[in-house]
């Protein structure tokens, strides 16, 4: 069924008894061609591609819970293409440019809002960093705008210009960064599989692999076992879990991360904004939620619940940067189970084992990235190459000494 | 979560800062014939399990000692800790 206005209005008028669900709820067959492990953004997104723009193949996705229930429903749904190393900037640029599409290309309304993204800097180190960054940003094409403290304070009077004990100097502006209703992107892509032949099968969890003479021959799950001649994983903060049934360790960790939402208020935020002397970013959703987080517990957690010392970090971060946001209550906080690379970029890749490959060490950026990391897995898997701007995204970079550490923290999992 | 110190008792977690796996207590032998490959892997591979997990962490706001500390990741509940110095002394380490 396609979606559209015109529909909608039929079926209101006709007590919407008309829709049905958006995908089926298939039993897993003996076989298929590829298997991707996870119903996540990226897991959904590259069964979609894969379908459509790469193969005519039986394809199936196994979730281990429901589609959405892992950090694709618990992000804090910023997108932007603000990188400056050279193996991450095209990548992010090219996942802004299929967002800017996808609405189109799969037919769901996603709400893609390109509200601009906006990082305060607050010391001049900090605004020449921000210089460098936004050159190099625009040096690979993509838009950026350096902002002094006049025009912060024209966009966001409110923030904390007048006591602040680290002033505001300016910021860095994204114009086509912004948010995305992150459930629909789940869905919209689930529906997308879906429609071209794409089994997904939920509540199903992969507890073993099946590899002789170094091949993948499919995967063992609590519905039995499942061949295939294509294995492609992408678990996110289960990654280790998952690809240690291969005997792999890999350069990852897994962290938590949380995020916050308080009850709704007048439209007073614009897009996003972060600031640059705490960790503190938040956006205002269309019901009104000032939608904010910070940063990792930092310690190692499977939880999907973090601790109380963050939260109050998280929200005295908050209180120095927009003073105004102190009477607010919060509604929610949860958290989600991040795969924390050795370098704070993200791998998609093949691996030793003929037939099985891997997406994974997405930190906490991987939301903006998961229409390019689909594209990429897809191209990886369907090709056996990979896509033009994942070159970098390799296992062995850590061993050749080629990391991308945009942060430059090192092989500290917690602070990227 | 509260870090039962072994010299100080019961400490709030935050008084510490983290640092990981605790098998970075190991350095490899950097004149061994396969150093780079167990350099490689001593830095940049994890077994990050989703049970117990040995990590070690410092106590930068109190007795500046490292502990190590064993903990459940599924659930948070720390089961031991252990002075750093007497885990490294314990697998024949003179410090
Ligand atoms: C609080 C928070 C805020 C964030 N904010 C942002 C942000 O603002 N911008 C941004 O770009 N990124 C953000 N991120 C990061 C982003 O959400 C993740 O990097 C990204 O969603 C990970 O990819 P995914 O969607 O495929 O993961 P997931 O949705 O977690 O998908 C992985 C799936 O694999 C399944 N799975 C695990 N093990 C198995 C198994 N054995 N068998 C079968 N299935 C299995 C899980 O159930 C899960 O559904 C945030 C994350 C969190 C937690």
């Amino acid at each position: 069924m396609r979606y559209s206005g015109f529909r909608v209005i039929r079926e209101a008028l006709t007590g919407h008894k008309g829709w049905t669900p958006a995908w089926r709820d298939p039993a897993p067959q003996a076989s298929y061609d590829y298997v991707i492990i996870g119903g996540g953004g990226h897991g959904l997104a590259t069964a979609y591609y894969l379908a459509k723009e790469f193969r005519q193949a039986r394809i199936a996705v196994i979730e281990k819970g429901y589609i959405g229930g892992g950090n694709v429903g618990r992000n804090t749904t910023i997108i932007r293409s603000n990188y400056m190393l050279d193996g991450n900037e095209p990548f992010y640029e090219f996942s802004m440019k299929l967002w800017e599409g996808l609405e189109q290309d799969f037919n769901y309304n996603a709400m893609v809002s390109q509200r601009g993204i906006l990082n305060l800097c607050h010391t001049d180190a900090q605004r020449d960093a921000y210089t460098r960054r936004g050159n190099a940003m625009r040096l690979n094409g993509v838009d950026a705008v350096l902002l002094d403290r006049e025009g912060v304070r024209q966009m966001a009077p409110y923030l904390n210009f007048d006591s602040a004990r680290f002033p505001i100097k300016g910021g860095l502006m994204q114009p086509r960064g912004g948010t995305v209703r992150h459930d629909a992107v789940a869905w919209g892509y689930a529906r997308g599989a879906d429609s071209r032949g794409v089994d997904i099968i939920q509540n199903c969890e992969v507890i073993g692999m099946r590899i002789d003479n170094g091949r993948i021959q499919g995967v063992e799950t609590t519905r039995g076992f499942i061949g295939a001649k294509k294995v492609g994983c992408a678990v996110a903060g289960s990654s280790s879990k998952v690809m240690s049934h291969a005997g792999m360790r890999l350069p990852i960790e897994s962290h938590v991360l949380q995020a916050f939402v308080s009850e709704g208020l007048k439209p007073t935020i614009p897009g996003v904004i972060t600031y640059g002397a705490g960790h503190f970013y938040v956006s205002q959703s269309d019901k009104g939620g000032l939608v904010f987080g910070g940063d990792l517990d930092g310690y190692n957690s499977y939880a999907q619940r973090g601790n109380l010392p963050v939260v109050e970090d998280v929200c005295e971060g908050g209180m120095s940067l927009m003073p105004m946001i102190g009477r607010a209550r919060l509604l929610r906080i949860w958290g989600g189970l991040m795969d924390m690379s050795m370098d704070g970029s993200p791998i998609i890749d093949r691996t030793d084992i003929e037939g099985l490959y891997f997406n994974g060490g997405w930190c906490y950026g991987g939301f903006k990235a998961t229409p390019a990391s689909g594209w990429a897995f897809a191209h990886l898997l369907a090709t056996d190459k990979p896509h033009e701007t994942a070159r970098a995204y390799r296992f062995d970079r850590f061993r050749k000494g080629l990391m991308i550490d945009e942060k430059g923290m090192g092989a500290q999992p917690n602070l990227h | 979560m509260i870090i039962n110190h072994p010299l100080l008792g019961p400490r709030d977690s935050q008084e510490f800062t983290y640092l990981g796996d605790a098998n970075l207590i190991d350095r490899p032998d950097w004149q061994a014939p396969d150093a780079v490959d167990r350099f490689f892997e001593y830095l940049y591979l994890r077994d990050n399990p989703a049970g117990d997990h040995r990590e070690l962490w410092f106590h930068e706001q109190g007795d500046r000692s490292w502990v190590v500390v064993t903990r459940n990741m599924a659930t948070h509940e720390i089961l031991n800790v252990e002075l750093a110095s007497d885990v490294a002394r314990n697998r024949g380490r003179s410090k």
